[in-house]
């Protein structure tokens, strides 16, 4: 039985589609570097042995119906984790490229900065990581239009390593963008005058499976995450917190 | 202009037959097909009642007849397009939020079981 366990209680969920090859090797991880804490895999209806392999290993599974993308498929973790009473939430990405040895200190910036949101950052330190051309343009024209609009530099906008505190998590079990879901949900948090801040985390390559973006869907997922950013901000309320995004006592709007 | 006229009769009474053999066949839901009924009469109206079509022609400076014709009955289809993207995509979220619900409901179903064994 999945249970929260104290105050400071802690999940990580973990998005898989075909990752059969990783899933393993991740859940075991997470074991290894948080010893205690419940994992659940959320399986997006794979049609290889993720769910099995996940199970063998350890971790609980959610497992859709049908395919729902990613954002269905992690609010569905949200929604869950907000039911069962537990406090914070880390996302970790089912391919291994997130490193579990970091889950601790995006927990402990989580529980002692008040934050709501800790992204792992690729980018915080050491340069990062070098990914395509499509996609580094991508992201750093997203740090270029959420920067007046979160108020402050986000080095990281499509990281999927994140961490959330349970106020966080009471928004997204009730509003989650269903696509491409990372720098919406920053958005999303901020007009509630949520904040957030950055952990410098490592990222592998991936060992097995393949990415499913394509330079093709970048430039698509560009246009769509602008679109959905700029929707985001029209549903603006009329309070003006461009300025301090981090207003001690804000509430969930 | 007239063979025209004709042609666009003869597919606004094929879409009309369409729609209501599909309605028979409860291949469409009534609540979705009046939207088409309407679009299809409102061709059929038009294509026959040449003077109307002279007149709004004239009145909103088109070139030509056949072109209001076809801007009239562009704009209801894109008019149709744009609703039924909105049912779609409420549907979509609705989709989405039963199969989320789904999902828990036989996680907790399943932790259940293995807690009482």
């Amino acid at each position: 039985m999945i249970r929260p366990s104290g105050p400071d209680s802690l999940l990580v969920i973990v998005p898989a589609l075909n990752e059969e090859g990783a899933i393993a090797g991740v859940v075991k991880s997470i074991h290894a570097h948080v010893p205690g804490v419940p994992v659940i895999v959320i399986d997006d209806c794979s049609s290889d042995g993720t769910i099995a392999a996940a199970r063998a290993a350890g971790a609980f599974v959610l497992a859709m119906p049908h395919h729902l993308g990613l954002g269905g498929c992690v609010q569905a973790g949200y929604k869950l984790a907000y039911e069962l009473g537990f406090q914070h939430v880390i996302r970790v990405d089912g391919d291994g490229q997130h490193d579990p040895r970091d889950i601790p200190r995006v927990f402990e910036r989580l529980r002692v900065s008040g934050c709501d949101l800790v992204i792992g950052s690729r980018f915080v330190e050491q340069g990062g990581v070098h990914f395509g051309l499509v996609r580094s343009f991508g992201i750093r024209f997203f740090r270029l239009v959420l920067r007046p609009i979160l108020g402050k530099a986000v080095h990281d906008p499509t990281s999927g390593f994140v961490g959330v505190n349970e106020r966080a998590l009471a928004v997204f079990s009730r509003s989650f963008p269903l696509e491409y879901p990372e720098i919406e949900a920053l958005v999303v948090l901020q007009r509630r005058r949520f904040s957030f801040e950055e952990v410098p985390c490592k990222m592998h390559p991936r060992t097995t499976g393949r990415s499913s973006i394509t330079a093709l869907k970048s430039l698509y997922y560009i246009a769509h995450v602008l679109l959905g950013v700029f929707v985001n901000v029209l549903k603006f309320d009329g309070r003006r917190h461009w300025i301090n995004p981090n207003p001690p006592g804000g509430s969930d709007g | 202009m007239d063979s025209l006229l004709n042609v666009t009769t003869v597919l606004s009474v094929v879409l009309m037959l369409l729609v209501l053999v599909s309605l028979r066949r409860a291949h469409i839901r009534v609540e979705y097909s009046v939207s088409w009924l309407l679009a299809a009469a409102a061709m059929l109206v038009l294509s026959r009642a040449r003077p109307v079509l002279d007149f709004i022609t004239r009145r909103f400076g088109i070139p030509d007849t056949p072109l209001t014709l076809f801007l009239m009955a562009g704009s209801v289809f894109l008019i149709m397009f744009f609703r039924f993207s909105v049912i779609i995509s409420h549907l979509r979220d609705d989709n989405i939020a039963l199969a989320q619900r789904v999902a828990i409901l036989e996680f907790h179903v399943r932790n259940l079981g293995s807690h009482e064994e």
